[in-house]
């Protein structure tokens, strides 16, 4: 589903991604880790295609991303912790706007099912700018998937969202994998990191340091890795806008 | 490096050895002008520096769309640098202008469309320094910068026009050169004024450059010492 | 979805957002009459002189506006960022230049449209001249200034000091927009068509071209992150 070549980003004197391959197949649950500064958000950037790569080349679906951006742009949702949303619209014209920038046939009959979907039917005609972090994000994950992409990308999607807002995130993502969506999600949280996930990629320098499929038996290496590299060197906090 | 920096070094030594001689041209060769007087001599070298301040905004035009299709910071270094040295060649047309117009004219601007279109430009290619001093991200400066180089240049034209029309409603103002009958020696300063001040922005272009390429050396290092 | 469909939605996205809150709106008229007001004060409003540079003060008070309004519709597109949610989705970045160059010339002409008859009032102006030449002359001349702007717009938003940074980028390259504006307002109000009057026509016709066609050209360099 997903296809990278020797992926490279360079962002002043400094290479963020150092040439990175990966293949991707469909329906599978990937979850990246990495210290602060180590690509993963340039990563998603650039497979959501708001991010030229400096070189390499980046397959979806088997067609090559710089060929033909736009047509492909509309397999990929984002849920990313800018929600993307305008805080003047209500909820469902938010859903309904970017349905129609997707080419949702019946965008509004969709949105309000999406609405149900995450448990904000009730504020559909309530402007965003009146919604909890919670809520928000929330919205978010419905924008993301109101086109039903077969890719979703997922930059710390929990940032900001308490227990139980978390919980319903959870099992989000959870149905869209039943439902065979390829899924990417960035983390900074080991056990949420895991618990979905058919397998973790460590980046780290601009490189993939560590690439296992969860099971049983790896998870304990998987986590050695993720404290020797990720634990350490993070501070808990996240710095990037 | 050191070969190029050497080169450089023999080129400002010539470019010296031309301005000394261009005053002397200017000064002793040429003769004084019959209505004007003295104050004429100015003319060479603001005419010197109009041209080479044209050519320079005309390079950065050039180099903006070579970076947007190659994306090749090169480019770029070359683009700014010549901005620079563009709006401080403008400056000094700003200034040498009205310091002549004063006694032969009697006034010390004047809206006419040559006078006014240097002073919009001097006004867009300020905007365009200030412009790449916002942005962050060198990427992203570079980028911004050569659309608006694009933009500024295609701009003059038409800035030029509207400004000849819109004088041209008021025909007291308008006052043009071409009451200077030049002659051969004062054909001589000027041509060789221009290729002199030509000279120079090269060579100053060419240092520019190359602190350009200084600095991002410098920033690269500076990387590595972090990364280490 | 076509090109156009979803151009029209962004513009409808922009007009229910704006219509809202009405905040853009109100400040750019507020700030339009506010410029009158203080020309008013600065020149006295019933003397010969201050009518024959009337046209001036009226394109003075629009362009300032109309900067507000730029200003203001890109910051928009960045609260929760939303122009990268825009940029991710299949819609061809010229359609979210085009949308704008739209939504901003709907935004001035409504401006202009309150604010003309008060300062034809404030300053005791009776016009002589034909309101189609009137109405064209704004049109073409909005649209200059609109289509360019909207496209420094879009560059300065993307730079640290963005509020402050569109005048000065927009200014000096809009002055044929804003010669010509003046010369046509005066010449139609006055109800006088000279000769020149057609060749200001075809310097606006001319700047609305280029300056729609090479900012469409150039707006996807400006829209990458």
């Amino acid at each position: 589903m997903i296809v990278l070549r020797g992926l490279r980003k360079r962002l002043g004197a400094r290479d963020v991604l150092a040439g990175i391959d990966l293949e991707v197949p469909r329906g599978q649950f990937v979850t990246i880790f990495g210290p602060n500064g180590a690509g993963k958000t340039t990563l998603l950037r650039i497979l959501s295609g708001l991010m030229r790569p400096s070189g390499g080349d980046v397959y979806l679906g088997g067609a090559r991303l710089e060929d033909d951006s736009v047509a492909l742009r509309a397999m990929v949702g984002v849920v990313s912790h800018h929600t993307y949303l305008y805080d003047d619209l209500t909820a469902l014209e938010n859903l309904v706007f970017y349905g129609k920038m997707y080419g949702v046939k019946d965008a509004p009959e969709r949105a309000r099912r999406l609405l149900e979907e995450v448990g904000l039917s009730v504020f559909a005609h309530d402007p965003v700018r009146t919604f909890s972090r919670g809520m928000q994000q929330k919205l978010a994950i419905a924008r993301a998937v109101i086109h039903e992409p077969e890719v979703l990308l997922a930059d710390e999607p929990y940032t900001g969202l308490d227990r139980r807002a978390g919980e319903v995130l959870t099992g989000l993502l959870r149905r869209f994998k039943e439902r065979g969506v390829t899924i990417l999600m960035v983390n900074h949280d080991f056990d949420q990191g895991v618990a979905l996930a058919d397998r973790v990629i460590i980046l780290a320098g601009g490189r993939v340091a560590l690439d296992e499929l969860v099971t049983s038996e790896s998870l304990r290496l998987i986590r050695e890795r993720y404290e020797e590299l990720v634990g350490g060197k993070y501070a808990g906090v996240d710095q990037k806008q | 490096m050191r070969e190029r920096g050497s080169w450089r070094l023999a080129l400002g030594w010539l470019v010296a050895l031309a301005l000394v001689v261009s005053l002397y041209l200017v000064f002793v060769y040429a003769p004084t002008e019959r209505t004007m007087g003295d104050i004429q001599r100015m003319f060479y070298w603001h005419v010197a520096t109009a041209w080479n301040a044209f050519l320079a905004f005309f390079v950065v035009f050039v180099m903006s769309l070579l970076y947007l299709f190659t994306g090749s910071r090169r480019w770029d270094i070359v683009a700014v640098s010549s901005a620079e040295i563009g709006v401080m060649f403008t400056t000094l047309v700003l200034i040498t202008g009205p310091l002549w117009a004063r006694p032969v004219w009697g006034i010390w601007w004047t809206w006419d469309a040559r006078l006014t279109t240097t002073l919009i430009l001097w006004f867009i290619y300020v905007a365009y320094l200030v412009l790449r001093a916002a942005v962050e991200g060198r990427e992203q400066q570079a980028r911004f910068a050569a659309v608006f180089g694009i933009i500024g240049f295609v701009d003059v034209p038409i800035v030029y026009m509207s400004i000849h029309w819109w004088r041209g409603q008021h025909p007291e103002a308008v006052i043009t050169t071409s009451g200077i009958s030049l002659s051969p020696e004062m054909l001589v300063a000027l041509i060789f004024s221009v290729l002199t001040f030509t000279a120079l922005y090269a060579y100053l272009l060419l240092q520019r450059i190359a602190a350009e390429r200084l600095a991002d050396e410098v920033g690269k290092l500076k990387e590595r010492a972090r990364n280490a | 979805m076509s090109f156009l469909s979803k151009v029209l939605a962004l513009v409808e996205k922009d007009f229910r957002a704006e219509f809202r809150t009405k905040e853009m709106l109100s400040v750019m008229l507020i700030f339009a009459l506010l410029v009158v007001v203080i020309f008013g004060f600065a020149f006295n409003p019933t003397s010969q002189v201050t009518r024959k540079i009337f046209p001036g003060i009226l394109w003075v008070a629009f362009f300032f506006a109309g900067v507000l309004g730029l200003n203001h519709s890109f910051t928009r597109e960045r609260y929760n960022q939303a122009l990268h949610g825009l940029m991710i989705a299949p819609v061809d970045r010229s359609a979210l230049y085009f949308s704008k160059v739209l939504s901003n010339m709907a935004f001035m002409l409504i401006v202009e449209l309150v604010a003309t008859p008060v300062f034809l009032v404030f300053f005791d102006y009776s016009p002589a001249g034909r309101l189609p030449g009137l109405v064209s002359v704004v049109l073409l001349a909005t649209f200059g200034f609109v289509a360019v702007g909207t496209f420094l717009a879009a560059l300065a938003a993307n730079t640290r000091t963005s509020q402050i940074l569109l005048p000065i980028l927009l200014f000096p390259v809009v002055v044929p927009v804003v010669i010509a504006a003046v010369q046509l307002t005066a010449a139609t109000l006055a109800g006088s068509s000279t000769a020149s009057f057609a060749a200001w026509l075809r310097v606006l016709v001319v700047y609305d071209i280029i300056f729609l066609v090479v900012p469409f050209l150039l707006f996807d360099y400006l829209l990458e992150v």
